[in-house]
């Protein structure tokens, strides 16, 4: 199975890359951008006997390792 | 005083850190590689350096955080022993979860090396007793991801128990931490995680010797 994990900021944790990108963006001179937030997209192999299992699997691999909660927020997508 | 400085694949600062503990302690401190299970008898301190640990991969000491040698310093810290980290080791003291909070991307997303202006804010701590509340002395600082971050509860109450032991002075905030945090203490009071490195400010050749007294400290103990 393919798991895949989007890790972003929780919302008012400044992402100062965020904003770089977005003065980046309007200096190219696209308009009406605003809240711009980065993150990181992490993809795997995942062996596992069903869906659930390996939803398990990889939401006990965020909470150890792959985001911090502290400042981040998770999402996983299995298929 | 028996030291012993963890070294993690990455980890550039160890042998400063090293010559520091022993020109001021006068005892050489061990060195521990990151497989190991366990940490030579008897250590008082264990220090985890700065560097740039696997990379600074995931996030900056995320991985670090998760070797074999952190159960052993854990358990130590559990048994109220004391953990000073440094620069990449504050980063991964924070992300074992022996201090709270995170250290982000600096707010001006470069990498800063030079000294700041440091006001030592906690001198009943292992690590600045010999310092006098106020004092202000000059370190420098190394750094990408240092801007430290904690929910306004947890930053509330490091502020209310006296647990910030650091703080940027005279406007000299490096990388848009809260607070103008430079460095903390756990509740216990035996761990202590700083971004400024004071182990580069204890001799003549350092240009100055402004933070000798914080490893005086140790022997103070």
């Amino acid at each position: 199975m393919k798991a895949r994990i989007r890790i972003t900021l929780k919302a008012g944790v400044l992402d100062p890359q965020g904003k770089a990108i977005e003065g980046a963006l309007s200096s190219l001179g696209f308009a009406g951008v605003d809240n711009v937030r980065q993150g990181k997209y992490i993809e795997l192999d995942i062996a596992a006997k069903d869906r659930a299992a390996a939803e398990a699997e990889v939401r006990a691999m965020c909470e150890k390792l792959l985001a911090n909660t502290v400042i981040e927020n998770y999402t996983i997508d299995i298929q | 005083m028996k030291s012993a400085v963890v070294v993690f694949p990455g980890i550039n600062r160890q042998r400063d850190m090293l010559m520091a503990l022993e020109a001021v302690t006068g005892h050489t401190p061990a060195a521990i590689w990151h497989t190991e299970t366990a940490l030579p008898a008897g250590v008082d301190l264990v220090v985890v350096p700065g560097g740039f640990s696997y990379g600074d991969y995931l996030r900056c000491g995320a991985i670090a955080a998760r070797s074999p040698v952190m159960a052993a310093i854990l358990a130590h810290a559990q048994r109220g022993g004391k953990v000073l980290g440094v620069c990449n080791g504050f980063q991964i003291l924070v992300e074992t979860g022996l201090l709270p909070g995170a250290l982000m991307r600096n707010a001006g997303l470069k990498f800063v090396c030079k000294n700041v202006r440091l006001r030592i804010e906690n001198d009943s701590t292992f690590f600045t007793r010999t310092m006098t509340a106020g004092d202000v002395v000059t370190c420098p600082v190394a750094h990408g991801d240092g801007n430290y971050f904690a929910d306004p509860a947890t930053l509330q109450r490091l502020e209310g128990e006296g647990r910030v032991v650091f703080r940027y002075a005279e406007a000299s905030n490096p990388n848009g931490s809260l607070n103008n945090i430079a460095g903390i203490v756990n509740e216990q009071g035996n761990v202590i995680g700083m971004m400024p490195h004071p182990e580069n400010m204890i001799a003549p050749i350092h240009g100055a010797e402004d933070c000798r007294g914080l490893f005086e400290s140790l022997m103070a103990a």
